[in-house]
């Protein structure tokens, strides 16, 4: 299987996507550090970048090179190779190039203008939509056979869990606001990864004041490590549910 | 060695194979024919397990082949169009797949000498013609020295020496003792290289029987006449039925 892996990373990084991904996480970060000097400010700023372009890299490169790959894939499958590994091997090599890029296009920064623990749970959070956006792509690039269709698919995931869904909870929280709803909105939170991510952020970041009552119940329960492993624990789920999902369909489908 | 039994694959309403039974055996070169359409492709990729029937069973030595994966040493394809990754050389590409296989036994090279592919081993498969990718694909099939070998349309695309070469290499292959299947349009080709003959129509076997005995049966020397033949009998007996 690693063999398959080194041969499908080094097709990739000939695409040059990857390193056109880490030049912008390296420039943006950079820029950001440089611009302001209160860390907390930075990891807010790096924060909603975070939060917007991670998964949405990790849709469209995961979706474009399934269906670059399907010739790879093809000539894979005549040989004498099991099905579910090589679509592991395919799901693992996309993970370890966003999951490299990032680790060096903030982590280097982060390194070197000083590691605190807001700036690594920053970068932890980012690992973690990367699995998830990686996990949902594969689905949606296995249901179909047509790229402009997958990716279309990819992309309202990442337009419903980036922005629709929390217009939704905002509606939500606003309507039933006379009623003790704040475990509620906690179940509701545990529905997209992206909010999971910036709760994990913005307590760390001491910023949940400024949320009010609902802000100290989440610091309540996210601040304390039982959160900590909760969100993780989701966010795992979000990640493995539609991998598995999808390795169930690849492993019957015709190609 | 390959047993089909009662294989049925339907791609949504449309079905591409019906209740198909065929056995066949090693030693022997078969022409599998038909018209566009008529599953001949369908049928090699179920051997391949690149697509998976309905229902049925396909046994290759005694075995099913059905979600498994080993048996695919045992089988070299040639593909009609070869899909390889693009960015790689072609040096890489055959590099990659003999470390993937992991193959203990002989190698056999002679393809890849008599098409002289050595000098394009540091072309990327991008930049290949089709003629030369079909040369890719063919030094790729022998190269294990498997007991099966699949071709699909194994000339088509090839210059005349080239597919002289080619010829040549399946006549020696089939009188080793190997299985070899061959689809093609171009009948004298068949004429050459198969012994038996296996033909598809809209998903159902019409004809599967050696080609002397289909030669003698319509009274014509060669293979193509014979076919056509055939095919002009049976769309008569098809119009009686019907009316």
């Amino acid at each position: 299987m690693t063999r398959i892996i080194k041969y499908i990373l080094y097709d990739m990084l000939r695409t040059r996507f990857i390193l056109l991904y880490l030049g912008f996480l390296l420039l943006a970060t950079f820029s950001m550090y440089m611009l302001d000097s209160d860390d907390a400010k930075v990891v807010l700023s790096l924060l909603n970048i975070m939060l917007l372009i991670v998964p949405l890299v990790g849709v469209i490169f995961t979706t474009i090179h399934f269906y670059n790959s399907y010739e790879f894939i093809e000539m894979m499958l005549a040989q004498p190779l099991n099905r579910k590994k090589i679509f592991i091997s395919q799901y693992l090599a996309v993970i370890m190039a966003l999951s490299l890029a990032l680790i060096v296009g903030v982590g280097l920064p982060i390194f070197i203008y000083g590691v605190n623990s807001s700036a690594l749970m920053l970068l932890y959070s980012g690992l973690m939509l990367t699995f998830v956006f990686v996990s949902i792509a594969f689905l949606a690039a296995v249901f179909t056979r047509d790229k402009a269709k997958a990716i279309g698919v990819g992309l309202l995931f990442w337009f419903y869990f980036a922005l629709i869904y929390d217009a939704l909870l905002l509606w939500a929280i606003y309507q039933f606001s006379d009623y003790p709803i704040e475990k509620a909105t906690l179940a509701m939170i545990s529905f997209n990864p992206v909010d999971l991510a910036r709760i994990l952020m913005l307590l760390q970041l001491d910023s949940s004041a400024m949320m009010g009552y609902t802000g100290a119940f989440y610091k309540d329960f996210f601040g304390s490590n039982m959160g900590f492993i909760y969100s993780t624990m989701v966010l795992m789920l979000w990640a493995l549910i539609p991998v598995s999902w999808s390795m169930y369909i690849f492993k019957k489908k015709d190609l | 060695m390959i047993s089909i039994e009662k294989i049925n694959k339907k791609f949504g309403k449309f079905q591409a194979i019906k209740d198909l039974n065929l056995r066949l055996e090693l030693g022997k070169s078969y022409a599998l024919i038909g018209p566009n359409g008529s599953g001949k492709t369908t049928l090699i990729k179920i051997l391949l397990g690149l697509v998976i029937p309905t229902s049925g069973d396909v046994q290759i030595g005694g075995e099913s082949i059905l979600q498994e994966w080993k048996y695919r040493e045992k089988i070299g394809y040639m593909p009609q169009i070869g899909r390889y990754p693009e960015n790689m050389t072609v040096g890489q590409v055959i590099g990659m797949i003999k470390n993937i296989r992991n193959h203990k036994g002989v190698m056999d090279e002679e393809l890849i000498k008599s098409f002289e592919l050595e000098k394009f081993y540091d072309k990327r498969m991008h930049t290949l013609s089709g003629g030369m990718r079909q040369k890719v694909s063919a030094a790729l099939a022998f190269f294990f020295n498997p007991p099966i070998l699949i071709l699909d349309e194994p000339t088509a695309g090839l210059d005349p020496v080239s597919v002289e070469i080619l010829k040549d290499k399946i006549k020696q292959e089939k009188e080793s003792g190997k299985l070899i299947i061959i689809t093609s349009h171009i009948m004298s080709d068949l004429d050459d290289l198969a012994t038996d003959l296996v033909y598809l129509f809209e998903g159902d076997l019409l004809y599967h029987d050696t080609i002397k005995q289909l030669k003698k049966e319509t009274g014509e020397i060669r293979l193509g006449k014979a076919i056509s033949c055939l095919i002009t009998q049976n769309n008569f007996v098809n119009q009686l039925i019907k009316s």
